[in-house]
């Protein structure tokens, strides 16, 4: 309680300014110390309600109580408690619905303020701890603020000091300069003086060498002298010469002769240095130019304007290589010409080697790591296996020493050993000697076999013609039966087809067998087969032609010349589709065993021509 | 290798002839030629006084003998002994005397430079040369003998003569752009002067024989400057060692600095292959309060073949080192135990003689370095030796004694002690 009042007390927090202002309302009422008290207090004691109910409201003044009342109420906007007056003058009769609703009303009212007041209250004790809060956190700021306040001023007070002792510094400084400014002007005007003494001094010393002189020489000093027994020859042989004009004349052209001779020979020398130098331009531009020439051709493809350059420049090149000649005049513009090709060429050496060196870290970077693994693997396992077999050479090594010593502590005496050994070695050169026949044997049976195998390999090749004969006259009846009966095409493809599946197969089976093992048993199997080539084919112009191509052909090529050939030594009456047809199965072989050779790709372009012919 | 006796010798005057026949060393007044060869006495000849310079004339038929204190010049002849000449400057002085490059004029510079006097040995006739500069190198003759460039100041100012050696006629007069001349060197091939100014200043100024100023260079300003210059037999090179402990390569073409050649007192090049990188050399500590600090690269020799370039740095007297004038480096830095006193190529090989003032001998080559103890009783300190002109063998110059070392075995057997191979 006590502390309710000293909250509302103060009058400054609004809650306390609304209960003022119904305070002053109450106020008008005749009771209204009380009233006062009832807002203030808590309603629970009910006696008291009473008590102070009666007091207001006796037997005499109800009348009065009630329309102050209903003044009151009207006042505070509720209906009026009398009934609604017919005329002025007729009293107003009480309405007691009116006044039950009043009531009901204010005691509404009543409870929604006790509510609104625990509601206030709680409040308000939440503020009054936020408020304590809030004056700690104050008096925390307080501090703080004045500690750095203080703080602040004793920084105002180290820069002051600071400021002051930097002023002085610079009054220093100053002063310094000043000092040194006027010892140098001490110094500067010291040494004028000294200079002015020195000359004074010079000049009298001078004076007195000048006296000196005279006296000394002018005394006619008979000391002065030379005393020479004989006067010698000149060391050249020559008389001396008399100083004239001449003299003068000719010494100077002697020393324009000696300048000019020293100038000539720097020239010389300078002359020799760059010719050196522009040998070595010219041999670096020669190097670079046949160096970078041939990378040039890919980028061409690329950058066709860089690859112009190129072109230019090497024409260029081969125009300066012949004016050769010129170098030596070492004209302004060949000169100019030289330096800027050099120039040129080292830019594009330049990036070309950076290009280079961008790869090279670029495959490092990329292929260090998978590689370096891979190798250290191997490494592992390669020394593993190494181990393992030194681990068993030991072990070898070991059984072998034991044996012999074994065989050493059996041995009876070293006469017995040598002659052991003599025995052994003799017995070794017999099993070489046997093993040696044996060998040659061997060697002459695979010899033979090779033979034989050479000659199957022909017989082969043989019996492959004629079975290659055979198929093409099979198909060229089957051609022959094709286009005679158009409607049976179909048929004749799928039939194509079906033959060219099994065929094929076999054809490359009958065909691979010479050719695999010819490298092998004949040495000369490729041109066995070229031999039969040519021999197998007719003479005619693009089989000639094919042959002198054949080189590089494998024995593929061949296979198709084989298919082929019948096709084109027969004349050209079967129609164009027909021999395309034959043209794909003849190539089949090729691109079955997926090794198609240059040289059956240019067969079938002159295949292809041919076709055009007619 | 081989060493001849020992003979006495004074002022560590002992010169082979420059043909090479003889050999001519002072024992106080009295001059000795020897054969080269066999050391055998050909002539002896009595000066008047104490020799202090003794010169061979270059065809190597005169000896000049100069006694600077009664200033005297005695010219000996070794085809007719008999002969002699006596040249006397009187009370004018003698401070330095030579040969003009024909051999038959000398040219004596009298006290406080007042004039140099020309003397001929063919005539009567003297000639007079006024306003010498005395400076460290004032007088230089080319190559070939045919010129003689002098350094004069006049009216406070430097200036060049170049003469006709011929007949002492003056070619060319200019004035040089120098503070203080310090010196003049003609190039080998006898067409550019270098002139150099005061250690006060770096600066070196290149002209041609007709005067034309070619080109000027100064590597740096206010701290001292040059202190030695070297040409190389080529003309090619001009060495410039100055006080900054540098030496500075300038090219024939452009007269621009080719190279740089620093002498700091630890080594760690790579390229060196020494025992153990970084090397650090015993450094002197300059005196800054003292006149001609012992700082700076104060010699400078090129080979006859104008492969290498050596030079010492005064700041570490111990060391030689050795550039490669081919690829323009370090070649070797050659470390003795006491203070290089001197250094000289072969004239044909490039091989370089050192003396350090002690008993040894130590001879470089690319091959090696081969240390030789001169033998003999007692201390034999070589302060200084001169090549024969042939380069087969070496004269080793003590205080008062020398020695010939012939060197018919390349290489001969010797500790290696100087530090460093290449």
């Amino acid at each position: 309680m006590g502390d309710w009042m000293t909250v509302t007390d103060p009058g400054l927090t609004p809650e306390s300014k609304n209960l003022s202002q119904y305070t002053s309302e109450t106020k008008m009422s005749p009771s209204s110390l009380y009233s006062q008290q009832v807002l203030c207090s808590s309603i629970p004691l009910s006696k008291n309600v009473h008590s102070f109910f009666s007091a207001f409201c006796t037997e005499e003044n109800i009348e009065q109580s009630i329309s102050y009342l209903d003044q009151e109420l009207t006042t505070f906007g509720f209906p009026s408690l009398y009934e609604e007056s017919q005329g002025k003058d007729t009293k107003r009769e009480l309405n007691i619905v009116a006044v039950l609703n009043c009531m009901n009303e204010l005691l509404v009212l009543q409870r929604k303020n006790l509510l609104a007041q625990e509601n206030v209250e709680t409040q308000n004790l939440k503020l009054g701890s936020d408020m304590d809060h809030l004056q700690n956190c104050y008096a925390k700021l307080k501090e703080q603020l004045e500690t750095s306040r203080r703080e602040m001023i004793g920084l105002q007070e180290r820069d002051r000091q600071l400021q002051c002792k930097n002023r002085n510094l610079h009054q220093l400084l100053k002063n310094e300069k000043d000092e040194v400014q006027k010892l140098q002007n001490i110094i500067a005007s010291r040494a004028t003086q000294y200079n002015h003494d020195m000359k004074r001094k010079e000049r009298e010393y001078n004076k007195l060498k000048e006296r000196l002189h005279q006296l000394v020489m002018n005394k006619k000093d008979k000391k002065i002298a030379m005393e020479v027994l004989n006067y010698v020859g000149r060391a050249d042989g020559k008389r001396g010469s008399w100083r004239t004009g001449k003299t003068e004349a000719r010494n100077e052209d002697e020393m324009y002769k000696i300048l000019l001779n020293d100038y000539e020979y720097r020239q010389k020398q300078i002359l020799m240095e760059n010719a050196e130098l522009k040998k070595v331009l010219q041999q670096m531009k020669k190097e670079m130019i046949s160096l970078l020439s041939p990378q040039k051709q890919k980028p061409r493809e690329r950058a066709d304007d860089s690859a112009g350059t190129v072109i230019s420049d090497v024409e260029e090149d081969a125009g300066e290589l012949s004016r050769e000649n010129m170098w030596d005049l070492s004209c302004e513009t060949v000169r100019e010409q030289l330096t800027n090709s050099i120039r040129k060429q080292w830019r594009i050496l330049k990036s070309h080697v950076e290009k280079l060196d961008n790869q090279v870290s670029k495959v490092h970077l990329e292929g260090f790591n998978d590689e370096d693994v891979i190798s250290r693997q191997d490494h592992e396992q390669e020394t593993e296996k190494l181990e393992l077999e030194i681990q068993q050479c030991k072990e070898m090594i070991k059984t072998q020493q034991q044996l012999l010593q074994q065989q050493l502590a059996t041995a009876c005496d070293d006469d017995t050993t040598s002659l052991l050994r003599d025995c052994y070695l003799l017995e070794e050169k017999e099993r070489l000697k046997e093993e040696w026949s044996l060998f040659k044997e061997q060697k002459k049976n695979f010899e033979k076999e090779r033979r034989s195998f050479t000659e199957a390999a022909i017989r082969l090749g043989l019996e492959r013609k004629a079975f290659e004969e055979e198929r093409a006259s099979w198909l060229k009846q089957q051609f022959l039966n094709m286009t005679t009966f158009d409607h049976q095409n179909s048929e004749n493809v799928k039939l194509f087809s079906a033959f060219s599946g099994s065929p094929d197969r076999d054809n490359p089976a009958v065909h691979s067998r010479p050719r695999q093992k010819k490298p092998h048993s004949v040495s000369s199997g490729s041109p066995i087969c070229t031999s039969k080539v040519a021999k197998s084919l007719p003479a005619s112009p693009s089989t000639s032609d094919f042959c002198q191509t054949r080189p590089c052909a494998s024995e593929h090529s061949s296979v198709s010349v084989l298919n082929i050939t019948p096709e084109e030594t027969k004349p050209n009456q079967v129609g164009r589709e027909c021999t395309n047809q034959n043209w794909n199965m003849a190539s089949r072989p090729g691109s079955q065993e997926g090794r198609s050779s240059g040289c059956s790709a240019t067969y079938t372009n002159s295949h292809v021509e041919k076709d055009g012919l007619p | 290798m081989n060493f001849s006796e020992v003979f006495k010798l004074s002022s560590l005057l002992c010169k082979f002839s420059p043909d090479g026949k003889y050999l001519a060393s002072c024992v106080q007044y009295r001059l000795v030629v020897r054969d080269a060869g066999s050391l055998q006495i050909l002539q002896l000849y009595t000066c008047l006084d104490q020799i202090q310079h003794i010169e061979w004339s270059a065809d190597s038929l005169f000896i000049l003998c100069a006694l600077y204190r009664r200033g005297l010049v005695q010219v000996w002849s070794l085809e007719q002994p008999g002969w002699h000449c006596k040249i006397d400057e009187g009370s004018a002085g003698l401070v330095a005397s030579c040969w003009s490059p024909d051999g038959r004029h000398i040219l004596n510079t009298t006290e406080f430079h007042l004039r140099i006097t020309v003397w001929s040995l063919c005539t009567k006739s003297v000639s007079y040369i006024k306003y010498p500069k005395a400076c460290q190198q004032g007088l230089t003759f080319t190559r070939d003998g045919r010129y003689l460039a002098l350094a004069e100041r006049r009216d406070c100012s430097d200036h060049v003569s170049i003469f006709v050696c011929s007949n002492w006629q003056l070619l060319r007069h200019f004035e040089t752009d120098t503070q203080d001349l310090a010196g003049i060197e003609w190039a080998p091939n006898g067409c550019v002067l270098a002139a150099w100014d005061t250690c006060l200043e770096y600066k070196i100024l290149l002209y041609s024989l007709d005067g034309r100023l070619l080109s000027t260079y100064c590597a740096y300003e206010w701290s001292l400057g040059i202190k030695s210059v070297a040409w190389s037999p080529s003309s090619q090179f001009l060495a410039v060692g100055s006080y900054d402990g540098k030496v500075r390569v300038l090219n024939h073409v452009t007269w621009k600095m080719l190279t740089e050649f620093g002498h700091p007192a630890a080594i760690n090049s790579p390229k060196i292959e020494i025992a153990a990188v970084p090397v650090s050399l015993p450094a002197l500590k300059p005196a800054a309060d003292r006149a001609n600090p012992r700082i700076g690269v104060g010699a400078l020799a090129f080979s006859a073949d104008n492969c290498f370039l050596a030079t010492r740095s005064d700041s570490i007297p111990t060391a030689v080192w050795i550039w490669d004038m081919r690829e323009l480096r370090l070649f070797v830095v050659l470390e003795q135990l006491s203070p290089v006193r001197a250094f000289r190529w072969d004239p044909w090989r490039p091989r370089l003689a050192v003396c350090t003032g002690g008993s040894q001998v130590y001879l470089w080559s690319s091959a090696g370095c081969v240390s030789v103890q001169v033998p003999g009783e007692g201390d034999f300190q070589v302060l200084s030796l001169c090549w024969h002109p042939s380069g087969d063998s070496l004269a080793l110059l003590s205080k008062d004694h020398f020695c010939l070392c012939f060197l018919e075995v390349e290489e001969g057997v010797g500790t290696a002690r100087a530090r460093g191979s290449c």
